[in-house]
């Protein structure tokens, strides 16, 4: 079974950049981006409606708060991967394995 | 956060967690409310007085009823219900209430009106007790919400009486 991705694979994971996933950091903020807008969209709803004596004011406040933060948070945009991971290249030796001299060998290939 | 549906999953739920407590925080701002609602019902006729073939009194009347509850609404007001009760004492039940009317008011420029009517629904006795026999009549209303708590009250006029007579 032939393994590892060929490098035309590699070229289309960069030639579509919303199939990335975030990285750990983009991750990270977009949770925290997500809570506070909520937080601060209820707080400014209620306010609003409270101050205004509507309800309908607060709810559709609040109603374009949850709109706006999902979609500056839920889609991979390209800000949310600044640090990206950048993984090794499979190693040269597992494309060229070793013709193995010995029959008992301690190196098994026992990756996964 | 791993995924686009990941994360809309979670928007999702976090902000229908704070819609509810939005509304629990709306309803609870209801008791900074103080209501201060009048009333006035006047009984201009008694239309009807008689004994029914089944044996219980039967009374139709005409009252001119007004009030201002304007200050029964909140934000948080979807409708008050009102309605008007007779409530008298016999001898067989310490509590009689009898509704005449009632009304939905929808919003709180309704809420300042004055109406004369005869009784919407009748007014039958269990049994004999009426002739002559004094009976307030309370305005009742609740207030409902449009999330949370329901509140209801009422406004007690007494000093009505029947005829001593049937008619």
């Amino acid at each position: 079974m032939k393994e590892g991705r060929s490098l035309s694979d590699i070229f289309s994971l960069f030639a579509s950049p919303l199939h990335f996933h975030m990285d750990w950091q983009g991750q990270k903020l977009a949770e925290q981006i997500m809570q506070i807008m909520l937080l601060v969209s209820a707080v400014i709803a209620f306010v609003a409606g409270y101050v205004l004596g509507s309800f309908q004011v607060m709810m559709i406040v609040y109603a374009g708060g949850v709109t706006l933060t999902a979609l500056i948070t839920v889609p991979n945009w390209p800000f949310f991967n600044h640090h990206p991971l950048n993984w090794l290249d499979p190693s040269e030796a597992e494309k060229h394995p070793k013709p193995q001299v010995t029959v008992s060998s301690k190196k098994k290939g026992s990756k996964k | 956060m791993h995924s686009f549906g990941y994360r809309l999953n979670g928007l999702l739920t976090f902000s229908v967690t704070i819609l509810a407590v939005m509304c629990a925080m709306a309803s609870l701002s209801d008791n900074l409310n103080t209501p201060s609602p009048s009333a006035e019902i006047q009984v201009t006729n008694i239309n009807r007085f008689q004994k029914q073939p089944r044996g219980n009194d039967e009374v139709s009347l005409t009252m001119n009823i007004s009030a201002d509850l304007q200050t029964l609404f909140t934000w948080n007001t979807k409708q008050l219900f009102v309605f008007v009760a007779a409530e008298y004492k016999t001898p067989k039940n310490s509590l009689n209430q009898v509704s005449l009317w009632d009304a939905i008011i929808p919003s709180k420029e309704h809420a300042k009106f004055w109406i004369q009517t005869s009784n919407k629904y009748r007014f039958i006795d269990q049994g004999n007790n009426l002739r002559g026999k004094e009976f307030n009549l309370t305005l009742h209303w609740h207030a409902m919400p449009k999330t949370g708590k329901m509140f209801a009250d009422k406004i007690v006029l007494t000093g009505y009486s029947f005829p001593e007579e049937y008619r």
